[in-house]
């Protein structure tokens, strides 16, 4: 038994994404809304790395490579964004931010 | 030994990513969300993926969430107050959120069973994945470039003072 | 031979005349009108002199018109002997009244517009007899109609004359209904729409598709040339001025649907009971109206009743079989009509614009050339040998008492009505004293001229214009024996009628107030028309009216139409008020939802085989 399923890392990437989905569905604050999305993307990247294991293909490699690569634009946009939302909304509230009257 | 390795830093994944979503101070969310990160470098190294293993740990954990902790910092963000909460999101996501998590593992335990040993994949090497990164994915190599320089701009004009 | 140009120069004087003629002055309107009537009176001069004996039909084809399918209709015209009696008779009597009209019409307003009409109309009608099938004959057909209606409500800003429009526009349209429907079964029948096809194949359809045409057919005569039950409109039409009642309501238009009749005898003398129907119709129209032309006052109403009378002498002519002696009474009435419309407009115009014959009277003496003009026309019209009438009319009561003869004897009771009302016109018009106030002066030459003319034709076209013998190469042989004592019954049943009308207006003239008064039911009857366009208000318009406001327009068009459309807006609004519900700005619930979509897109692709 010196060898781990293969399900298992698919399980434990399924679990970490549904972590994420929680946290981006139940968080108040953007910033760790943002780390949500970044935990989702982890989680992907570990089944594709698991899938490249599984078809011996390094393909896999590339895609968690240009994930990475996207990722990291998205967080610097994306942070820049919020910098800018503070500053005109003065709070972190998701719920405050929408200026839609209901 | 495998077996334990993978034990060990999955359940130290999933308590830090439990924590990541549950912890009311943003900074203690991050923290955690880089304990994530680790524990995974370590999975991808189980799996054959050095190079990744290393981009892992120097972009993602390195500089991404000190990326992330720098603002965190900067804006000064205090722990969530305890607010009203939106109605949708809690009655109708918890639901989906079981159902969807239960319908993952399903299809997955579907797939054709294979077991994963350190050693078992060797393609997964810098040498590897550079050779594949200038030849078959050439084009998306250099559309990233781009696309880094795009983020570098836009972060910039949006972050300067006169917004 | 360039058939087209015969209709062509009126409607290049109706296009002259329509776009320019608000600023020319009056003489070029009349050289534009007068002269394209005249080039086309002269160009028919010179086909048919041109055409030689015209035996069998001489055909141009310009385009085909309609391609669909079998049906192919060619923009043709055709000329045979049939044609060549009625393009002479609608462009010689046209210009004669054109002539008049500078006369008639010199003081109206609108003067452009009225011979822009007058012009239109001769377009419409030379391509109604012209036409070589039947679809283009409706185009004349309709487009008649269309300048009846302009010209009837001349004076539109008199609601009686735009009224009478309306009402001979709308009774017309119910006939047009008839020559529709009939038009869509020959095609049926015969797979063209073509005279040739027609009268080729005639022989060999069955009686029953003959029939139902030849009802439908004659429908739609009757609408335009006013036979019971569609003559209502004619009286009414009297409201436009009276050379319009001259052209289009004695000479031309309404002998369109005679001509129409003549021109299907191929299919009614295959189908007896439909021209059984025809001599039937005529013979009570012509009976009927000329009872009520006895009662009336309005001196163009009497003569209008008169048309519809003698429009049933053609029909009874063309229904017993006799074709030609039909064509003949129309051209003779053609010409006495003519005059004595036009005669009624010198009257009138006399007495700057008194019709009431009430209040006219002696005028023979202030007006001579109106009143010797008027008395050769009521002469020919009442049958009195050897003027044009005596010859046309008799043609058809012989043929009548060889069909059926009770026709015969109802025709001479209407010969001797007619002589008698139409000499009470006259002597109630020009004999004994004046009764009204105005000063009676001659007409002018313009306008006597074209009566002069015209009283011409009535004393001799007659005898001069052979016309049975000349249609007996057209239409199919029907000998009728000559009976030397029935020409003698008629023609003395008309001569009692003037002795009558001597008796009652000249000699005794309280006789005919005591004899109203003595009948005073029956003049009452009579006098108001028999009540026929109350009985029609009542019993067809009224309804149908009420029906449409109460039905039609509130129930369905403001109830079901308006009523969908608004409630398909109201739903559109109730729907999207619920779904604005949705887009809430909420950041969660919208990642709510895709993750329900995600979820849903997962199962679907689950259900459908996997990811394989």
């Amino acid at each position: 038994m010196s060898q781990v399923p293969l399900s298992w890392f698919l399980v434990l990437s399924a679990l970490l994404f549904a972590l994420g989905v929680a946290g981006f569905l139940f968080r108040r604050n953007i910033i760790t809304v943002f780390m949500s999305i970044e935990l989702m993307l982890n989680a992907v990247n570990l089944s594709f790395v698991t899938f490249a294991y599984q078809h011996k293909d390094v393909s896999g490699h590339l895609f968690v490579f240009f994930v990475m690569v996207v990722a990291a634009a998205e967080a610097a946009v994306g942070l820049a964004i919020i910098l800018t939302v503070f500053k005109n909304r003065g709070t972190l509230n998701i719920d405050d931010i929408s200026s839609m009257k209901n | 030994m495998d077996v334990i390795l993978f034990l060990i830093f999955a359940a130290i994944a999933l308590v830090a990513a439990v924590n990541v979503v549950v912890q009311s101070h943003p900074i203690s969310s991050a923290i955690s969300l880089i304990g994530v990160m680790g524990s995974l470098a370590v999975l991808y190294l189980l799996l054959g993926a050095e190079f990744i293993a290393a981009a892992q740990v120097i972009v993602y954990a390195g500089a991404v969430m000190v990326l992330f902790l720098f603002v965190i910092m900067l804006l000064n963000a205090g722990t969530e107050a305890r607010q009203s909460k939106s109605e949708t999101a809690h009655l109708l996501g918890v639901p989906a959120l079981v159902v969807f998590a239960l319908l993952l593992v399903y299809f997955i335990h579907q797939q054709p069973e294979s077991g994963v040993h350190f050693g078992g994949f060797t393609g997964g090497s810098a040498q590897a994945v550079g050779r594949a990164l200038f030849t078959t994915y050439l084009l998306p190599f250099e559309v990233t470039s781009v696309l880094i320089l795009i983020a570098i701009i836009g972060a910039i004009v949006l972050a300067r003072k006169e917004i | 031979m360039l058939l087209w140009l015969i209709p062509l120069f009126p409607l290049a004087g109706f296009a002259i005349n329509g776009i320019f003629g608000r600023r020319f002055p009056k003489a070029s309107i009349n050289a534009v009108a007068i002269g394209s009537v005249l080039l086309s009176f002269l160009w028919v001069l010179k086909t048919l002199a041109g055409a030689g004996p015209l035996n069998a039909p001489l055909t141009e084809h310009y385009f085909t018109w309609i391609q669909s399918g079998t049906l192919s209709i060619g923009f043709d015209m055709t000329i045979d002997r049939l044609t060549a009696v009625m393009l002479l008779v609608v462009t010689g009597i046209g210009s004669l009244i054109h002539i008049y009209s500078i006369g008639y019409m010199a003081h109206e307003g609108g003067y452009y517009r009225f011979f822009a009409y007058m012009n239109l109309f001769m377009f419409f009608m030379l391509t109604l007899v012209l036409a070589a099938n039947y679809l283009l004959l409706f185009v004349g057909w309709e487009g008649v109609g269309l300048c009846s209606y302009l010209l009837i409500g001349f004076y539109f800003d008199k609601k009686f004359a735009t009224d009478a429009g309306n009402k001979a526009f709308i009774v017309n349209r119910i006939g047009d209904f008839g020559f529709s429907l009939a038009a869509f079964l020959i095609f049926k029948q015969f797979g063209s729409l073509d005279f040739a096809a027609v009268s080729g194949q005639a022989a060999g359809a069955p009686t029953g598709a003959l029939t139902a045409i030849g009802l439908l057919l004659l429908l739609g005569a009757c609408g335009k040339s006013a036979q019971i039950p569609l003559y209502v409109w004619l009286p009414d039409a009297m409201a436009g001025p009276t050379p319009v009642s001259a052209l289009i309501h004695a000479a031309t238009m309404v002998t369109a649907g005679v001509y129409m009749t003549a021109r299907s005898w191929p299919i009614y003398v295959h189908a007896p009971q439909a021209m059984e129907m025809i001599a039937i119709i005529g013979t009570a129209t012509a009976f009927f109206a000329a009872t009520i032309g006895l009662a009336q006052n309005d001196i163009k109403k009497v003569f209008a009743y008169s048309t519809v009378s003698q429009l049933g002498y053609m029909f009874m002519g063309v229904g017993c079989g006799a074709f030609s002696a039909g064509i003949y009474h129309l051209m003779t009435h053609a010409f006495f009509k003519a005059l004595l419309f036009l005669g009624s407009g010198a009257v009138i115009h006399a007495l700057s614009g008194e019709q009431d014959l009430r209040h006219m009277g002696g005028l023979r003496h202030k007006i001579p050339w109106t009143f010797w003009t008027m008395m050769c026309a009521a002469v020919a019209i009442a049958g009195v040998p050897p003027f044009a009438g005596f010859w046309s009319k008799d043609a058809i009561l012989l043929a009548a008492h060889a069909h059926a003869p009770w026709m015969y004897w109802a025709g001479t009771v209407t010969a001797g009505l007619t002589a008698f009302y139409v000499f009470r016109a006259m002597f109630l018009a020009f004999f004994g004293q004046y009764r009204g106030h105005h000063h009676p002066h001659e007409s002018p030459a313009v306008m006597l001229a074209p009566l002069a003319a015209l009283a011409a034709l009535s004393l001799a076209g007659g005898w001069l214009f052979q016309v049975p013998q000349f249609l007996s190469a057209f239409f199919p042989a029907h000998e009728v024996p000559e009976d030397a004592s029935l020409m003698a019954i008629s023609t003395a049943a008309g001569l009692i009628g003037i002795a009558l009308a001597y008796l009652m207006y000249v000699a005794k003239p309280a006789l005919a107030d005591s004899f109203a008064g003595s009948v005073k039911g029956l003049y009452w009857l009579v006098y108001n028309k028999y009540f026929v366009d109350e009985i029609y208000d009542a019993a067809v318009v009224t309804p149908v009216i009420d029906g449409s406001r109460a039905v039609l327009w509130k129930g369905v068009d403001a109830g079901l139409v308006d009523g969908a459309v608004n409630g398909v807006g109201a739903r559109c609004r109730n729907v999207g008020s619920v779904l604005r519900l949705w887009q809430s700005g909420n950041i969660r619930s919208y990642a709510t939802w895709v993750l329900v979509g995600g979820v849903l897109m997962i199962v679907a692709i689950g259900l459908a085989g996997g990811a394989r």
